[in-house]
C-alpha cells in the first residue's frame, strides 16, 4: 500500500490521528479498495471508531496486492508511535507539505514519510502486527433516534462539563426535546455532587427524527475526541441511538472521508436483572458469565485471533410478552427490528470472560445476551452468536 | 545602579565583582546548561564560563563573557568556585521568571574567595533580596581535547530546523545517531526506539543549512539521555553548530541572543556511544 496525503489533507489524518488515539491503544490500518481506513477500540471493546479516507483523499492511492487468499494486507501499530509521527498539529499545518505513508509486507515496517519545508524529511519506520479485521457490525438504520448538528453546537453543549467527566447522558423525547446531562453514578451521592443539564432547542439542529424517548449514556471522553475532529473539519455530526444499552453510533459524512464512532452505553440497570436470569435459563453453556455481571466483557481474550462480528439480528417481536419491568420500551410501529446483537467467531465460544467491567457498558462486540424465545425463533443466527443482546425487547 | 544596599566594605576585598541591569541576561543562559544541580565557575577578565558535567561522557559551557555585565572586576587571574546551580538560579529568579515589561531585576555579585559564599544582590522596584549561596570545593572539570584542527564535519545549521526534531525525539530509543557525509544523507539524525526507527534528513542546500563542511562520511551514535538536556540551549538559540572531529567527539555550540541583543555562547561536548557493528547500520 502507498498513499500521498499533501497540503491540508496532512492535517486531518493528524486530527484523525488524535481523535482515535482517545480510543485505543492500537491503530489497526487497512488499505481496502474503498480508501484508507484507519480504526481503533478500546480495551473494553465498549468504543470503536472508523476513518475511512476515500482514496481521492490522497495525491495516490494503492491499495496494494493482494494475499493468496485475496485479502488485503493490514496491520497494528502502536497507537503512541503512529500518533508521536502526527504530535503536533500545528507544527504539522506549517511545516509539512506531503506525506507519504506505506506498507511493504516484506519489509515489515510501516513507513510514514514527512517532507517537510526546507526540504527535511522525517521518515518514520514503524513496527506493526499482522492482524485479523476489525469491524464491529452496527446498522445505524434500526436506530429509532437520529439527530444531525453542527459539531459547533454540540461541542458548545458538552463543554460545559468537567474535563473529569466520565460519562455524559443524552436524552430525547418525540417533542423534539434534546437534553444533555451528567451522568452520575449509583455510588454517588447526589446531594454532594453538582448536576449540569443542558436543553438544546430543536432549531439548533439539522435534522431531528425522535420516534422513541430515549436516554443514552455514553463515555464523554471518545465523544469529546470525535467532536474536535468533526469542528476542525466543519463537518455536521450524526447521531444515531436507540434504547440505554444499545449502541449509539455517531458519524460523519464527506465525499472524501467517512467516519464512524460507536460507542456503547450504560444499560439499564433494572433491564439487565431481568434479561439476567432468562439468560443464564437460555445459555447454559455460557454459564461463564458472572451472575453479577451480566454485561460482560471479554477483555481476556486472545487479541490476535479474535474477528469480530456484530451481528444484526430481526426480533420480530411476536409471543413475547411485554415486560412490565421496562414501562418506557413500547414496541412501536417499524420498530420491529430492535435488536442489535453482538457475536464473535464461535472458535471463541469457550474463551474465558475477562474481569467484569466496572460500569454495565455492553461490549460493542460481545455484550448482549439472548433471551429463550429468541434463541428459540432464530436457531440460525443464534449458532455462531455467542451472546446476543435481548434487552427484554418487545 | 539603583541598590540601596550597597555593601559597607569596599568592593576590593572581593576577587570578584559583577553587576549587571538585567538578570536574565544571566539566568537565561544558566537555565540553558542545567541539567545537573552542581556547576564550576571560572571567572577571568574575559568573563564568567560555567561549566556543568554529566556522568564524565557530557559537558556543557556557558560562556557570559565580561561585556554582557555593566561592571565586571576580577582581581586575580582567574577565580574558581563550585556552586548549586539550582540555588543559584532560585535566587536569580526571585523576584519571578516573568517580569512585566520595562521592569527588570538588576544583580550584583560578589565573592570575596575561597571558602567564601557568594553573594547576591537582587534589586527590583525598591526592592532588595540578599542572597548568600555557599561555595563548594571546585572540582577538575573534563578537558574534552576538541580541538578544531581535528574537526572531521562541520554544520552551522538555523536553530528552528532542529528544535521540533529534538523536542520530538524518540526516547524510547536509547542512542541518537548523528550522521554527517558530503553525500546523501548529507546530515542525518536517527533514532531506534520501541516502535521502529525514525531518520530525519537535512540537505546540504536547505534554506535552513547555513554552512555545510563535510569531509567524510561519520556516523555515531551518542546516548540520547545525554543529549536531550541539550534541548534547552537549542530552545534559546538562532543558530547552532555541529562538528564532530576525528574521534567522533561531537561539540555543539549555540549562539544565543539575550534580551539586549548581545551573543553569547553555550556549547555542548559528548562522548561517541562505542563503536557500532556494520550490521546496525
Amino acid at each position: 500500500m502507498r498513499c500521498l496525503v499533501t497540503g491540508g489533507n496532512v492535517k486531518v489524518i493528524g486530527k484523525a490521528v488524535h481523535s482515535l488515539s482517545r480510543i485505543g491503544d492500537e491503530l489497526y490500518v487497512e488499505p481496502t479498495e474503498d480508501g484508507l481506513s484507519l480504526r481503533a477500540v478500546n480495551s473494553s471493546r465498549s468504543a470503536y471508531a472508523c476513518f475511512l479516507f476515500a482514496p481521492l483523499f490522497f495525491q495516490l492511492y494503492e491499495e496494494g496486492s493482494l494475499d493468496p487468499d485475496g485479502e488485503t494486507f493490514r496491520c497494528k501499530v502502536l497507537m503512541k508511535s503512529f500518533l508521536g509521527v502526527f504530535r503536533s498539529l500545528p507544527s504539522l499545518e506549517k511545516m509539512v507539505e506531503k506525506c507519504l505513508i506505506s506498507l511493504n509486507p516484506r519489509a515489515s515496517r510501516l513507513v510514514v514519510q514527512l517532507h517537510c519545508k526546507y526540504g527535511v524529511t522525517k521518515t518514520h519506520n514503524l513496527s506493526f502486527q499482522e492482524c485479523e479485521l476489525l469491524q464491529a457490525v452496527f446498522d445505524k438504520e434500526l436506530c429509532a433516534n437520529t439527530l444531525r448538528a453542527p459539531a459547533r453546537v454540540l461541542v458548545d453543549a458538552v463543554v460545559h462539563f468537567p474535563v473529569t467527566l466520565a460519562e455524559v447522558t443524552l436524552g430525547v423525547s418525540p417533542a423534539g426535546k434534546v437534553s444533555f446531562r451528567n451522568y452520575l453514578d449509583e455510588e454517588t451521592e447526589p446531594s454532594r455532587t453538582m448536576v449540569t443539564e443542558l436543553c438544546l432547542s430543536e432549531d439548533e439542529f439539522q435534522d431531528i427524527q425522535v420516534q422513541q424517548q430515549s436516554h443514552v449514556t455514553f463515555c464523554l471522553k471518545e465523544f469529546r475526541g470525535l467532536l474536535s475532529f468533526a469542528e476542525s473539519s466543519n463537518l455536521p455530526l450524526n447521531i444515531h441511538f436507540d434504547s440505554p444499552g444499545r449502541p449509539a453510533i455517531f458519524t460523519l459524512s464527506d465525499p472524501l472521508l467517512e467516519v464512524h464512532l460507536v460507542l456503547a452505553t450504560l444499560s439499564d440497570p433494572n433491564s439487565s436483572s431481568q434479561v439476567h436470569s432468562t439468560t443464564l435459563q437460555a445459555r447454559p453453556a455460557n454459564g461463564a458469565f458472572p451472575t453479577a455481571t451480566p454485561d460482560d466483557d471479554f477483555t481476556g481474550d486472545d487479541i490476535d485471533s479474535y474477528m469480530i462480528a456484530m451481528e444484526t439480528t430481526c426480533e420480530e417481536g411476536l409471543g413475547l410478552p411485554s415486560s412490565p419491568t421496562f414501562p418506557q420500551r413500547h414496541p412501536h410501529p417499524g420498530a420491529g427490528l430492535e435488536s442489535q446483537s453482538s457475536a464473535m467467531e464461535s472458535d471463541l465460544e469457550g474463551a474465558v470472560p475477562g474481569t467484569p467491567p466496572q460500569k454495565k457498558f455492553r461490549s460493542l462486540f460481545f455484550g448482549s445476551v439472548l433471551t429463550p424465545s429468541q434463541a428459540g425463533t432464530h436457531p440460525g443466527p443464534s449458532q455462531d452468536v455467542l451472546a446476543e443482546d435481548s434487552e427484554g425487547e418487545s | 545602579m539603583p541598590l540601596s544596599t550597597q555593601p559597607e566594605t569596599g568592593d576590593d576585598q572581593y576577587v570578584l565583582v559583577a553587576s549587571l541591569d538585567n538578570v536574565r541576561n544571566l539566568s537565561n543562559i544558566l537555565k540553558a546548561i542545567h541539567f545537573k544541580d552542581h556547576a564550576t565557575c571560572f571567572a577571568t577578565t574575559n568573563g564568567i564560563k560555567v561549566t556543568v558535567e554529566n556522568a564524565k561522557c557530557l559537558q556543557a559551557n556557558a560562556f557570559i563573557q565580561a561585556g554582557i555585565f555593566q561592571e565586571f572586576i576580577v582581581q586575580e587571574e582567574s577565580v574558581t568556585f563550585r556552586i548549586n546551580l539550582a540555588v543559584l538560579l532560585d535566587c536569580l529568579t526571585i523576584f519571578g521568571t516573568n517580569s512585566l515589561p520595562g521592569t527588570s531585576t538588576a544583580l550584583r555579585m560578589c565573592y570575596r574567595g575561597y571558602g567564601y559564599p557568594l553573594t547576591l544582590f537582587l534589586e527590583e522596584g525598591g526592592v532588595v533580596t540578599v542572597c548568600k549561596i555557599n561555595t563548594e570545593e571546585p572540582e577538575e572539570t573534563l578537558d574534552f581535547d576538541f580541538c578544531s584542527t581535528n574537526v572531521v564535519n562541520k554544520i552551522i545549521l538555523q536553530s528552528e530546523g532542529l528544535r521540533e526534531a529534538f523536542a520530538e525525539l524518540d526516547m524510547t530509543s536509547e542512542v541518537l545517531q548523528i550522521t554527517m557525509s558530503p553525500d546523501k544523507p548529507y546530515f542525518r539524525l536517527s533514532t531506534f526506539g520501541n516502535a521502529g526507527s525514525a531518520h530525519l534528513d537535512y540537505p546540504k542546500d536547505s534554506d535552513l543549512m547555513e554552512a555545510f563542511h563535510c569531509n567524510q562520511t561519520q556516523t555515531n551514535r551518542y546516548k540520547i539521555s545525554l543529549l536531550k538536556p541539550s534541548t534547552k540551549a537549542l530552545v534559546l538559540s538562532c543558530k547552532v553548530s555541529i562538528r564532530t572531529d576525528n574521534r567522533g567527539f561531537l561539540s555543539l555550540q549555540y549562539m544565543i541572543r539575550n534580551e539586549d541583543g548581545q551573543i553569547c555562547f553555550v556549547e555542548y561536548y559528548c562522548c561517541p556511544d562505542e563503536d557500532i557493528t556494520e550490521s546496525e547500520l
